[in-house]
């Protein structure tokens, strides 16, 4: 987005929305809404003709570990028609749920279940919060930071049991630091 | 899943031809009419976000291939261009004209197969056979700048990997020169065909308001009347200086879908012509060889070059910290990447938006209340790829 279109939108949400806590990037903006006030804050940025976000394009979780609210979940939100976008952030505790903005975007459906399996970030109220895409039988989080990118097992076929075995990950390769060490 | 006497279900896929890969769906049936569908996904995960969070900048492109790998440059366009942003790097412009020219290459590349495998799954074999012989053409452009056919790794932070071959671009200008012919060859086989309207005519009807609803993108978007292509929208590389128009249908329906995308290849082919005579020489990479590979010929001679291939191909660079959403148009519609940054070498996350997700999710309201037959029709209008869907 140009910084005029930027300009413009930051004006329209100061007048709309005073009290959320606003965030300018050189190309977007950023509000930051507390989870109580998650749903009419999203109704609001879809159904104002001067926002008209009709379409919720991504929803992101992020696992910040060390952080009072180590989980925040992130919507982009898009107009087809005033061609602009807005990113919202969420933060939440540990187990603190946020509710879900399914009756906002049917799209959210999806999104909030991939954050829930990859992040354990519970939404409230959703009608169906279970595993999307990882295996059926799958435990834990993997994308939060302390999740190792090997996972916990492994499986592979037994010729003499004569069926598919799970088994804890053994590394034939220790496990190294690769490509200098970790400065993120 | 509740379940009334009259109605069963019937499990499709994830081994059946018709399932573009490996699609599982659970359908309820009433007779021979769907009441639900319930996708069952990532048969494909393997984990691409949280492998990116292990990779230099530099060794995460070629991940991107493996997203849709029916539009594999295209999928490595809004990851280079968020790097590029976090950057805050200038490419030049042969690079941008080359990464246009390669992204509506891909667009062909995708809508053929779109084509070919909707015409199989609705029973008009001829298509598929039809389709593949230009695409053999494209896959040897592919081949000729990066000596892969399918996964490129070709767009690079700050360019592209190399320049264009002697003679390439007289072989893609001679290729979209001749290539509306192919696409009337192909409109005589489908587009006024008796059976082929039957089976695409008013199914899979998605209102505009639907459409957006259920977050879709692309063509499916621009099918029911939005006409919103981020090209237009949100020029990026070279886009703005290239005149192309964007198709739109009128019904939403199937049919609908189909002549938009036939409309687009011909846009593509357009597109590729301007840039082609646009294109000036020049640089083809960002000159910051800190950030971008080395010339070879320099790296042969010059000590300085040496050390900086070695490190771009260990560490990696550093990026600032930021954090930075971006989409292209791909030919399945927005494909975005919200890339976080603390700095050092390797992003924090990196959320990947594929345009299929949501498509897919959408089939439910989509199906109901059609028949069996028709649900092929839909998965096919979907344009459905699974390596983006579970990335």
């Amino acid at each position: 987005m140009s910084p005029e279109q930027l300009g413009r939108l930051e004006s329209v949400i100061a007048d709309l929305l005073p009290s959320l806590p606003r965030e300018r990037l050189a190309d977007a903006l950023i509000l930051r809404v507390a989870p109580a006030e998650l749903v009419a804050t999203m109704t609001l940025l879809r159904d104002d003709p001067a926002l008209d976000f009709k379409i919720l394009i991504d929803l992101a979780g992020v696992h910040y570990p060390g952080r009072e609210k180590p989980l925040e979940v992130v919507y982009q939100l898009l107009s087809v028609y005033k061609n602009q976008r807005i990113r919202i952030k969420v933060a939440v505790a540990e187990g603190e749920p946020v509710p879900s903005v399914i009756p906002v975007w049917s799209s959210a459906n999806w999104y909030e279940r991939e954050a829930y399996e990859m992040f354990g970030i519970l939404f409230s109220g959703h009608p169906d919060l279970r595993r999307l895409l990882t295996e059926y039988d799958f435990e834990g989080y993997p994308l939060r930071k302390e999740f190792p990118v090997t996972g916990h097992f492994e499986v592979r076929w037994d010729a003499d049991q004569d069926r598919v075995v799970r088994e804890p990950t053994r590394l034939t390769i220790p496990d190294r630091e690769f490509y200098g060490p970790d400065r993120t | 899943m509740a379940r009334t006497e009259q109605t069963y279900t019937i499990n499709f896929g994830p081994q059946h031809p018709a399932a573009h890969g490996v699609l599982r769906l659970l359908l309820e049936l009433d007779g021979e009419v769907v009441q639900r569908a319930d996708p069952h996904i990532g048969f494909l995960h393997r984990g691409t976000e949280k492998l990116l969070e292990q990779k230099t900048y530099t060794q995460g492109v070629p991940y991107f291939d493996r997203l849709d790998y029916m539009s594999m440059m295209t999928q490595e366009h809004p990851y280079v261009l968020a790097v590029e942003k976090l950057l805050g790097i200038e490419v030049p412009e042969r690079a941008q004209y080359i990464r246009v020219i390669f992204a509506e290459l891909t667009r062909i590349l995708n809508h053929l197969l779109f084509l070919g495998a909707h015409g199989l799954d609705v029973g008009a074999m001829t298509m598929f056979i039809y389709t593949f012989r230009e695409r053999e053409r494209v896959m040897d452009f592919y081949e000729a700048v990066c000596g892969a056919r399918m996964h490129a790794a070709y767009f690079r932070p700050g360019g592209v990997a190399l320049d264009l071959p002697d003679g390439l671009a007289d072989k893609i200008r001679a290729f979209v020169e001749d290539f509306p012919a192919k696409i009337d060859e192909y409109e005589t086989l489908l587009t006024d065909n008796r059976i082929w309207k039957q089976r695409l005519v008013d199914i899979g009807v998605v209102t505009a308001a639907q459409a957006m609803d259920w977050g879709f993108v692309g063509p499916m978007l621009r099918g029911s009347g939005v006409a919103y292509d981020l090209r237009k929208a949100v020029p990026y590389d070279v886009y703005a200086k290239v005149e192309f128009d964007i198709p739109v249908g009128k019904n939403g329906d199937c049919y609908d879908r189909y002549l938009v995308r036939v409309e687009e290849l011909r846009q593509s082919a357009r597109i590729i012509a301007q840039c082609l005579d646009q294109m000036t020489p020049g640089p083809v990479r960002h000159e910051n060889f800190k950030i971008s590979t080395p010339y070879r010929k320099e790296m042969k001679a010059g000590m300085e070059s040496l050390i900086h291939h070695f490190k771009l191909f260990t560490e990696g660079f550093d990026v600032p910290p930021g954090e930075v959403y971006t989409a292209v148009e791909t030919p399945k519609g927005e494909m975005g990447v919200y890339v976080i940054s603390h700095g050092g070498n390797k992003p924090y996350r990196v959320k990947i938006r594929a345009a299929g997700f949501n498509h897919l999710q959408g089939l439910d309201a989509m199906v109901k209340g059609h028949m069996l037959a028709d649900v092929t029709t839909c998965v096919g209008t979907i344009d459905i790829v699974f390596g983006e869907i579970d990335r």
